[in-house]
């Protein structure tokens, strides 16, 4: 160790007139100087060295220079404390206040030291969608409730048109638990309610994905045994503090057909769109734009054999809120 | 100094808010009604004092809320002791919920210590709580709730004990306290915290703010990190206090030119760090925590949360704006501290937000990114340069040439965590390289062109015993911004409350905390000083209560078990600590029940 801080001595020698040169920060240290128990650090190693115990610990007053990985700091042994450090009681206070007492402040504890349970209903999409054909409305929403790890989740969405009645509408009960620092699992149910009554099984993951995307994937299983899959990605970038251009992709996909509801194996629609918000409240941001609504493969034959246009352009105009 | 006004009754008056007869202020403001607390704090003092917590209302610069206050008034009053005595302390409890009072950086009994759960079962509504314990010290320090998120409403307020014998460094005598007001329920916040991204943040980097360069924003966002998080709750919902004043209220220190003034700046806030800076008046750092220091003349210091310094200074003539400055710039504290009365300070602007660095990643030394270069001219000047220049060439070996741009660390390289941090949804980063910052004077602090306080410029007036410390201990700081997780090891308070930190009566543990954060924590120890190895002599290692622990950095302390009972350890940013972030530290054996009792 000396080996190491003798070469050091004269490097701090020398930086000490180039601080008073650049800097008036800290180049004011004439205080300390004046003051003989206050020499600069070199002294504080004839110090330890002359110290009566028989080890010098080589980290004292170069901290930085230590080895950083080891999870032991400098000469100093790691390991248990002694054995005095497990004697007595569970709790200190139990015999002075009583176990039943402070066992119920422990508990209360809890509560404010790290279980806390909370939730929010968040609308994510409550848009109007203006396009060449009919015009209609979307609604996408979610809400939760639970604590750190484990959540109770709600989501729901759905569309229809203007002036005729819900086309799709759907409602999924899920178990969310957190699987990694960034994403949840999630797994459940989904009832749909438009454009029939059906039920699928759901198992999905929804978090922040690398570069902010806030990504929502899910299988869906039916009762008729179809399987189905759904991923969503957006993205927030700030205009300024308030105004937030939001792109966001929509991709479904299916395993099988699915005739009665025009559903061509593969993928079966994607839907990347913009959308320009304004939050008046961190809670409260209208916002217009524009999506791309496309049937892909199958599915776009399907509709076109239908009479159906396959893909169209929409104007959005909407609301995200959140309470 | 031929002084004419007592010490004391200086302080008890605490300026008069010269704006009194200025400003048209509703009646509540002048104490008319009860149910309203008053802005600011009387004193008390003596053997037997009584405190009585109760819910009130508050409001300051426009912004009103409800609030906890003791003796109606917030903060609390000044609780004056006088080293060698001994004080009962009733506190009466009119809440319709359980509350307490932690005496911050106090030695005392453990079971006085005032921390539910782990010192003593708490205040329930109704009831009175009497603690009894000797003054063994002098200083400043503070009081303060430790039952839920009460101190943000509120329920604090300063210590100071006086020493046994005269003081002969000062002529004037005036508490800063600083603290925030905010009109929403704390518990509002905390769950705000929880599902908001960013909720209080107006200072996030957009497509026009920030000049951070592209490659940089993508790789923070790689990492889903947000180099602009630097306070969880900022001005978007606090008032920056000081004294209970918000900055429009024009707080004044009267002062008499030619006097040394003795200010006593303690951070009451519950999220707060301030930079504090008089500009054109030098400040003597004069003790860190309660305990003396060898003076040390700076221009500005970064004050955490929990945190006190003692300052003097000898201010011209004039008027004189006391700045405490929120470390992301989004607000300050202000009072004047002037020879006219009546005459209001200007105060400075707000300066640019700050924006966190490679180094807050825990990535080491800040060679090759941007504005390394510049932070080591920054800390050419003093000790700090010569750490620095140690460590990159003395310790080259250690520290290999990195390049920051191509991310070849991983930020969540679990293998390099003890066996006992817990890896889970809790922890979602794991700095690379920690390096020791005791000579960072704070975030934002690292350019400004003056001196700025680092934990390396104290330095223990009085000499501490001199031991080795026989053991060393790891403590990891574990968080996930995302899902506002806070935690030690990985395992928050909740789920430790049986398995504390332990050592015996006695032992000295060298306690290394590595911050795998990007926040700055200010992480506190009840009922102990530990002492700083921040390169001092190790008789001359600064005793405090409560360390910084700089983003993705390590802070070393030498720890002096001698205080036998269970004590709280945590993170004093109030809902940090209520997200998990806290142990119970254990010193055993216990002394005898009828010792303590």
């Amino acid at each position: 160790m000396t080996v190491r801080l003798i070469p050091l001595a004269p490097l701090m020698l020398a930086a000490a007139p180039l601080a008073a040169q650049d800097h008036s920060a800290h180049g004011d240290h004439s205080a300390h100087q004046q003051q003989p128990e206050e020499e600069p650090q070199a002294e504080d190693h004839s110090q330890h060295q002359q110290a009566p115990k028989p080890f010098v610990l080589p980290d004292m007053t170069q901290p930085q220079a230590m080895d950083h990985s080891a999870h032991t700091v400098g000469d100093v042994p790691a390991g248990p404390p002694p054995a005095e450090a497990f004697e007595g009681p569970q709790h200190a206070a139990d015999r002075i206040f009583g176990e039943e007492t402070m066992a119920e402040a422990r508990a209360e504890n809890h509560a404010t030291h790290g279980d806390m349970k909370t939730g929010m209903l968040m609308v994510e999409r409550l848009e109007a969608r203006l396009g060449e054909g009919e015009d209609g409305y979307i609604w996408d929403m979610q809400g939760w409730y639970g604590g750190d790890i484990d959540k109770f989740v709600l989501k729901s969405e759905g569309e229809g048109e203007f002036g005729g009645g819900i086309e799709d509408a759907e409602v999924q009960a899920l178990w969310g638990h957190a699987i990694g620092p960034f994403f949840d699992l999630q797994a459940g149910v989904r009832l749909d309610l438009e454009p029939e009554t059906r039920s699928h099984l759901v198992l999905g993951v929804q978090g922040l994905a690398p570069y902010m995307w806030h990504v929502d994937g899910a299988l869906f299983l039916s009762d008729r045994g179809d399987v189905t899959a759904r991923i969503e990605g957006e993205y927030d970038q700030k205009i300024t503090q308030s105004l937030i251009v939001q792109p966001r992709i929509e991709l479904e996909l299916a395993a099988q057909d699915i005739p009665e509801r025009g559903i061509g194996a593969g993928i079966t629609k994607i839907e990347p769109g913009l959308r320009l918000c304004y939050e008046i409240a961190r809670e409260f941001a209208p916002y217009i734009g524009v999506e791309y609504e496309a049937k892909l493969g199958d599915t776009a034959d399907i509709a076109k054999a239908a009479g159906e246009d396959p893909d169209g352009l929409k104007f959005l105009l909407g609301l995200r809120a959140w309470f | 100094m031929d002084f004419p006004i007592n010490r004391r009754r200086v302080l008890t008056s605490i300026v008069g808010l010269g704006a009194a007869t200025s400003l048209p202020l509703p009646a509540w403001a002048r104490g008319e009604s009860l149910s309203h607390a008053r802005q600011g704090f009387g004193e008390v003092s003596g053997e037997r004092i009584a405190l009585t917590v109760d819910q009130h209302h508050f409001g300051v610069g426009g912004r009103k809320g409800h609030a906890v206050a003791v003796n109606g008034t917030v903060p609390g009053p000044l609780v004056r002791l006088r080293e060698g005595q001994k004080v009962r302390i009733d506190v009466t409890n009119r809440l319709a919920e359980d509350t307490s009072i932690h005496w911050h950086g106090l030695l005392l009994p453990f079971q006085f210590d005032g921390v539910p759960g782990v010192s003593f079962p708490g205040i329930k509504p109704g009831e009175t709580f009497t603690y009894d314990f000797p003054i063994r010290q002098s200083g400043t320090y503070w009081w303060h709730s430790h039952s839920g998120l009460q101190e943000q409403a509120g329920h604090y307020g300063p210590i100071v004990i006086e020493s046994a014998k005269p003081d002969p460094r000062y002529d004037r005598d005036y508490v800063v306290l600083l603290s925030e007001f905010t009109p929403r329920h704390p518990h509002e916040i905390a769950r705000l915290l929880k599902v908001g991204e960013h909720y209080f943040n107006r200072q996030m980097q957009t497509a026009t703010e920030g000049d951070m360069p592209l490659k940089e924003r993508l790789m923070w966002g790689g990492m889903r990190m947000n180099p602009r998080d630097i306070s969880d709750v900022t001005g978007d919902t606090y008032t920056f206090l000081v004294n209970g004043h918000g900055p429009m209220d024009g707080l004044e220190y009267l002062f008499t030119p030619g006097e040394r003034i003795r200010l006593r700046v303690i951070n009451g806030s519950a999220m707060t760090f301030f930079n504090v800076r008089i500009p054109g008046v030098p400040m003597t750092v004069i003790a860190a925590d309660g305990m003396d220091v060898s003076p040390v003349e700076v221009d500005e210091f970064q004050i955490a949360t929990a945190e006190t310094y003692d300052v003097i200074v000898t201010p011209p003539e004039g008027s004189h704006a006391l700045v405490a400055e929120a470390m992301d710039r989004s607000g300050m504290g202000l009072a004047s501290l002037t020879s006219h009365a009546g005459h209001r300070a200007t105060p400075p602007k707000l300066r640019e937000p700050v924006t966190l660095t490679m180094a807050d990643m825990g990535m080491g030394s800040m060679d090759g990114a941007h504005g390394g270069a510049m932070n080591h001219d920054a800390h050419g000047g003093g000790h700090g340069g010569m750490d620095h220049s140690g460590m990159n060439h003395g310790g080259g070996a250690a520290m290999p040439a990195m390049d920051h741009g191509s991310m070849d660390h991983s930020m969540r390289d679990t293998s390099k965590l003890p066996p006992d941090v817990k890896v889970g949804p809790g922890l979602d980063m794991v700095a690379p390289m920690p390096m020791d910052r005791m000579d960072y004077p704070g975030l934002g602090l690292d350019k400004v062109k003056h001196r700025v306080l680092r934990y390396t410029d104290l330095k223990a007036a009085r000499m501490n015993p001199h031991r080795m410390p026989t053991r060393s201990l790891e403590i990891h700081l574990t968080g996930n911004m995302e899902r506002y997780m806070w935690s030690f090891d990985g395992k928050k308070f909740s789920a430790v409350t049986d398995d504390p930190i332990r050592f015996a009566y006695d032992e000295r543990v060298r306690v290394k905390l590595v911050n795998d954060t990007m926040m700055a924590h200010p992480i506190h120890l009840h009922g102990h000083f530990f002492e700083l190895v921040n390169g001092a002599a190790m008789m001359n290692q600064p005793l405090k209560h409560t360390v910084i622990v700089q983003p993705g950095s390590t802070a070393t302390f030498d720890l002096t078990a001698d205080e036998p009972g269970d004590w709280a350890f945590h993170c004093h940013l109030l809902y940090h600590m209520h997200a998990g972030m806290m142990q119970t530290v254990t010193v055993r054996p216990f002394p005898a029940p009828e010792e303590g009792a």
